[in-house]
C-alpha cells in the first residue's frame, strides 16, 4: 500500500470549514499574528513577552486603561458596523476612513455655524449626530448610486473618495474654518461636546478622571440593533439573501437597486457617526489628521468579527487596546507593525485555514 | 486480488456526511470500453460516490483501483494524472475566458510560450475526433449548456482522461444534444475509454450503456446489463417498489382567464428580439404546456411574465388585473409562482439553509413574517413541515441548501412555490433532475394544482412530459407561437415538426 520514498508534506483543500474552524479562526489568526509579532520584536532586540505583558497591562490592566482603550474602540466599533453593513450585502466599502471623516465635518459645521452656542447640551448633539450620519450617508450614496445605476465598482469609488475627504477637509481646516492658519478648527462650545464618564465624577467618584465618553454607549446599542435586525427582521434577511445570491434575490422580489444604496448609505452613515462622535467626545474641534486611520483599521475588525454585530464590540477593544497600549512603550510604532501583522495574517491566514496539512509517506 | 479486468474499481467505499450515511460499503467496477450507467434516487449517493472516484472527496473506508492498481487521491489532480476525469452536473468553467483559456487552465505543464493559435488548435484536434463542435475562440458566457458541456469534456479529454464521469449530462440538454452526446460517447467507447454516466433518463440508460448499478440509499442495490432492461424493472430496483408511468387525469375543469399575454416582445440578453407578438390565455384548472426546443424564447417567456424581464410591447394580465411592466414583487403579490429553469444560480441561496430558501419569497406574510419582523420559529416550524409534505432528503431545516442533493433542491424550489398556493404557476422544466418516483409525485403535485384551480404554465422541452399532463399544448418557435391544440387531438410528429419551425422554420434556416 505504502509508496516508497521521503514523507512527502502536501497542502490540501478543504471542501468545508468544518464549524469549530470557523468559530476558532479569528483567534487562531490573532494568535498567529501575536506569534509573528513576537518572533519580528525579538529580531530587534526586544523580550516580546515583557513588551506585550506591558502593553496588555496598560491597555486593560487599570480602570484608566480601560477608559482609554475605550475612547480608541468607539470610533472602531462604530467605523466596523458601517462597513460590516456594506460587506454583508458583498459590498466592498472601504472608504469609511472617508465616511468618518465627512461625518465630522458635518457636524462641525453644526456645531460651530448652524446652531447657537447656547443650545441645549442634547439638541445639540442630537443635531450634530444627525448630521454626521447624513454626512456618511451621502459619502456612502454616491458610490452606491453608482453601483446601483452604473454598476461602477464600488471599491474604486470609495477609496477615491477618501481622498476626495481629505482634501475636503484640509481645505476648510486651513482655510475657511481654521483657526489662526494652523490645520485645525476652534474649539466647540461646551454644548458641543460628549458627555465623558468624568464628567459625573462628583456623583460617582469611581467615574474620575475616566475621559471615555458616551459614544460607546451609543455604540454597543447600535451594535446589539444591528445584531438584531440581522437575526430578526425582514430587511436584514433581504439584505442576507442578496448577499448569497443576488439573482434569487431579485427572484424573490428583492429590489436589489434600492438595497444596494440603502446598505451603502448606512453603511456611510454610521461610518459618519463614528466621526462626529470622535470630533465631538474626544477633540473637540476638527482637525488635520483626528483619525488615526480608524475607518481602515475597521475593515479588518469587521473581517475578523464575521461581520457579527456583538464580535465587532469584542474586536474592537482588542484592536483599541493595541492602540492604546502601542502608544505608551518602546520601541515606538509597535502598535502599527502589530496591526500591520495582523492585517496581513487575517489576509493571508483566512485562506491557509482553506487546506489542510498531510504528511504522506 | 485485483481484478485486472476492470479499468476502475471502487471496493467497501464508505462516505459520511453529518447526518447522512451517503455511500454505505459500495462496490463498482467498470472496463474498457464500457459505457457504465449509474441509476439511483434523487440522494442515493451517485454524485457522491463519483466524487469519491475523481478525488474530491475522501471516503472512510474502502479502495479504488485503476487498472487494478490501487490509488489514493487526494484532489482531482491526482485523478486525472491517473487517467480520471469527471464533468459534475453544475459547470466549473470560468466564464470571461475563452473555451481554450478554459481547456488549459491548470494544466501544469502547458508552456508559457503556449500561443493562443496552439492551443485553440488543440482544442479542435480534440473536437473533430470525438464529435464536440466547440469554437475554440468563444468566451465561455457566449455558449449555450450544451456547448459548455463539451467544454468541459474536452478539458479532461485533453488532460489524458481514460476515464470519464458525467454526472446527469442529459438534464441539461436538449433531444438533439443528448444524441449528438450519445454519438460522442460511442466513438469514446471504440476508442477504448470508460464512461460512467448518471442519468433519471430511463430510456436513454438502456439504450446507451452496457451495464447498470443501481444505488439505493446509499447501498448498491443491483449490477447488471442494461440489454433486456425494461424501464419498468429499472425504476423498481432504484424504487423498491411498483413505479407507474401513467397515471388518470381528470378532464380539466376550467374556470376564468388567470393569465392572459396580449402581443407580448422582448429582448434577449443580448438584445435582440426573443418573444415576437407572443399572445396566450391560460385559465383557472388547466395546464398549458410550451413545447419548443431550448433557446427559442420560452426562458424570456417565463423571464417576462414574472417581472424579471422588461417586455417591450404587449400587455399582461392576472386574473384580469393589468400587471404590465410591474417589478417581480408585484407579480409575486398578484399570485404568480415561478419554478425557474436554473435551480442553482436563480432559484436557491446557496449558502442559507433550507428553511430560509423555503421562506425566500413567504417571509413577508403570515405566519413568518409580522410588521417589519420575522418569526425565526415559525419559519422553522413551516420548514418542518414542507420538508415532510415533499419528501426533500435533508439532514435538517438548518442545512446550507448547496449541501443538498441535486434533485432535493429542485424539491425545495418546488415546494416553496406550490405551497405558495399561486394564481398562475409558471414550471420551466419542473421535473428536470428528478428521480422517478419524484418526477411521478410532482406531476401529480402540479396536477392537483390544477385540480384545486390553478393556472399552470408548463414549459419543457420534454414532450413525454407536456403529452402527460398538459391540456393545452402550444408550441414555440424563434420566439412565436406557432400552433396551439387540445392534447388529446394533437399528435407528436406535427408538434415536433412545428418545434423545428415547420415549413416556415425550414425556409427562415435556409435564408
Ligand atoms: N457536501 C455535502 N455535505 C453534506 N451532505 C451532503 C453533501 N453532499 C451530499 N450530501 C448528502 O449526501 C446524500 C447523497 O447525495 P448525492 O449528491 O450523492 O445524491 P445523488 O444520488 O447525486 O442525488 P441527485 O440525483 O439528487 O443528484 C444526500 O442526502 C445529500 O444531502
Ligand atoms: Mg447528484
Amino acid at each position: 500500500m505504502h509508496r516508497g520514498g521521503a514523507p512527502r508534506i502536501r497542502f490540501e483543500r478543504r471542501l468545508e470549514q468544518p464549524r469549530w474552524l470557523s468559530i476558532a479562526s479569528p483567534f487562531i489568526l490573532v494568535a498567529a499574528a501575536l506569534a509573528v509579532g513576537a518572533a519580528l520584536l525579538a529580531l530587534v532586540g526586544a523580550a516580546p513577552l515583557v513588551v506585550y505583558g506591558r502593553m496588555a497591562e496598560i491597555a486593560f490592566g487599570s480602570a484608566y486603561g480601560w477608559s482609554d482603550t475605550t475612547i480608541k474602540a468607539t470610533p472602531l466599533i462604530l467605523a466596523g458596523l458601517g462597513v460590516s453593513i456594506a460587506f454583508k450585502m458583498r459590498l466592498w466599502n472601504i472608504g469609511a476612513e472617508g465616511q468618518l471623516f465627512i461625518g465630522a465635518w458635518c457636524a462641525t459645521g453644526v456645531a460651530l455655524f448652524l446652531m447657537p452656542k447656547d443650545t441645549p447640551q442634547a439638541l445639540m448633539l442630537l443635531a450634530m449626530g444627525l448630521a454626521g450620519f447624513i454626512g456618511g450617508a451621502f459619502w456612502g450614496f454616491i458610490p452606491g448610486v453608482l453601483k446601483a445605476k452604473l454598476n461602477i465598482n464600488e471599491i474604486i469609488t470609495t477609496l477615491m473618495l477618501t481622498y476626495v475627504a481629505f482634501q475636503w477637509n484640509n481645505f476648510f481646516v486651513y482655510g475657511p474654518w481654521s483657526q489662526r492658519g494652523f490645520g485645525l478648527t476652534e474649539q466647540f462650545p461646551k454644548s458641543a461636546w460628549m458627555p465623558r464618564f468624568t464628567d459625573f465624577g462628583k456623583i460617582f467618584p469611581a467615574f474620575q478622571g475616566m475621559t471615555a465618553h458616551f459614544g460607546i454607549l451609543l455604540a454597543v446599542i447600535l451594535a446589539v440593533f444591528l445584531w438584531f435586525v440581522w437575526r430578526r427582521s425582514k430587511w436584514g434577511f433581504g439584505v442576507k439573501i442578496i448577499g448569497d445570491n443576488p439573482r434569487a434575490a431579485r427572484y424573490a422580489g428583492i429590489n436589489l437597486t434600492r438595497n444596494i444604496i440603502v446598505v451603502m448609505m448606512l453603511s456611510g452613515g454610521l461610518a459618519g457617526i463614528a466621526g462626529m462622535v470622535e470630533v465631538s467626545g474626544v477633540v473637540h474641534r476638527l482637525q488635520e489628521r483626528f483619525s488615526p486611520g480608524y475607518g481602515y483599521t475597521a475593515i479588518i475588525i469587521a473581517w475578523l468579527a464575521k461581520l457579527n454585530p456583538l464580535a465587532i464590540i469584542l474586536v474592537s477593544y482588542l484592536f483599541g487596546g493595541l492602540l492604546v497600549g502601542g502608544d505608551a512603550i518602546q520601541p515606538a510604532g509597535i502598535a502599527g507593525m502589530l496591526q500591520g501583522v495582523i492585517l496581513f495574517v487575517v489576509v493571508g491566514g483566512e485562506s491557509m485555514l482553506q487546506y489542510r496539512i498531510r504528511v504522506e509517506r | 486480488m485485483p481484478d485486472a479486468t476492470y479499468a476502475v474499481e471502487m471496493r467497501d467505499i464508505t462516505k459520511r456526511f453529518p447526518g447522512v450515511l451517503a455511500n454505505d460499503h459500495v462496490n463498482f467496477g467498470a472496463q474498457a470500453g464500457e459505457v457504465h450507467a449509474l441509476l439511483g434516487e434523487n440522494g442515493a449517493g451517485k454524485s457522491t460516490l463519483m466524487n469519491v472516484l475523481c478525488g474530491l472527496y475522501r471516503p472512510e473506508a474502502g479502495a479504488i483501483l485503476i487498472d487494478g492498481q490501487p490509488v489514493h487521491f487526494h484532489s482531482p489532480r491526482d485523478a486525472i494524472q491517473s487517467g480520471v476525469g469527471m464533468v459534475h452536473q453544475h459547470f466549473m468553467l470560468v466564464q470571461s475566458q475563452s473555451v481554450a483559456e478554459n481547456v488549459f487552465l491548470g494544466v501544469r505543464n502547458a508552456s508559457f510560450s503556449l500561443r493562443s493559435q496552439q492551443m485553440a488548435a488543440a482544442v479542435q484536434k480534440i473536437g473533430d475526433q470525438y464529435g464536440l463542435p466547440v469554437d475554440p475562440n468563444a468566451k465561455i458566457w457566449q455558449l449555450s449548456v450544451g456547448e459548455q458541456q463539451r467544454v468541459e469534456i474536452i478539458k479532461i479529454l485533453y488532460r489524458g482522461a481514460r476515464i470519464l464521469v458525467l454526472d446527469e449530462p442529459t438534464a441539461v440538454l436538449t433531444p438533439q444534444e443528448s444524441e449528438m452526446l450519445f454519438q460522442t460517447l460511442r466513438a469514446m467507447k471504440n476508442d477504448g475509454k470508460t464512461i460512467i454516466f448518471i442519468s433519471h433518463k430511463l430510456e436513454e440508460v438502456i439504450s446507451i450503456a452496457d451495464n447498470v448499478t443501481v444505488l439505493r440509499a446509499g447501498k448498491v442495490a443491483a449490477t447488471t446489463p442494461a440489454k433486456g432492461m425494461t424501464k419498468a424493472q429499472l425504476a423498481s430496483l432504484m424504487v423498491g417498489r411498483q413505479v407507474f408511468f401513467q397515471f388518470d387525469k381528470a378532464p380539466a375543469k376550467l374556470g376564468e382567464v388567470r393569465l392572459a399575454l396580449a402581443g407580448v416582445e422582448a429582448q434577449d440578453d443580448k438584445f435582440l428580439p426573443a418573444l415576437r407578438g407572443v399572445s396566450l390565455e391560460v385559465r383557472s384548472g388547466e395546464i398549458v404546456g410550451i413545447a419548443g426546443v431550448a433557446g427559442n424564447g420560452q426562458r424570456e417567456l417565463a423571464e417576462t411574465v414574472t417581472g424579471l424581464r422588461k417586455l417591450t410591447a404587449g400587455k399582461i394580465t392576472v386574473a384580469g388585473r393589468d400587471v404590465t411592466g410591474s417589478p417581480p414583487l408585484v407579480m409575486i403579490d398578484a399570485g404568480i409562482a415561478y419554478v425557474p429553469e436554473d435551480r442553482h444560480h436563480t432559484g436557491t441561496a446557496p449558502n442559507l439553509s433550507v428553511a430560509e430558501n423555503l421562506a425566500l419569497k413567504a417571509y413577508r406574510k403570515p405566519p413568518i413574517g409580522h410588521g417589519a419582523l420575522i418569526a425565526p420559529d415559525a419559519m422553522q416550524t413551516s420548514a418542518v413541515d414542507l420538508i415532510r409534505a415533499f419528501d426533500i432528503s435533508t439532514p435538517g431545516p438548518q442545512t446550507p441548501a448547496r449541501k443538498l442533493s441535486g434533485g432535493n433542491l429542485q424539491k425545495v424550489i418546488l415546494a416553496r412555490e406550490i405551497s405558495a398556493e399561486p394564481q398562475v404557476l409558471i414550471a420551466a422544466s419542473p421535473t428536470r433532475g428528478l428521480d422517478i418516483g419524484a418526477t411521478e409525485s410532482v406531476r401529480k403535485l402540479l396536477l392537483a394544482q390544477r385540480d384545486e384551480g390553478a393556472a399552470i404554465l408548463l414549459i419543457s422541452e420534454d414532450l413525454d412530459e407536456i403529452f402527460a399532463i398538459s391540456d393545452r399544448i402550444v408550441v414555440m418557435y424563434e420566439g412565436s407561437i406557432m400552433g396551439e391544440f387540445p392534447t388529446a387531438e394533437a399528435e407528436i410528429g406535427q408538434v415536433g415538426l412545428l418545434m423545428a419551425g415547420g415549413e416556415h422554420g425550414a425556409h427562415a434556416s435556409a435564408v
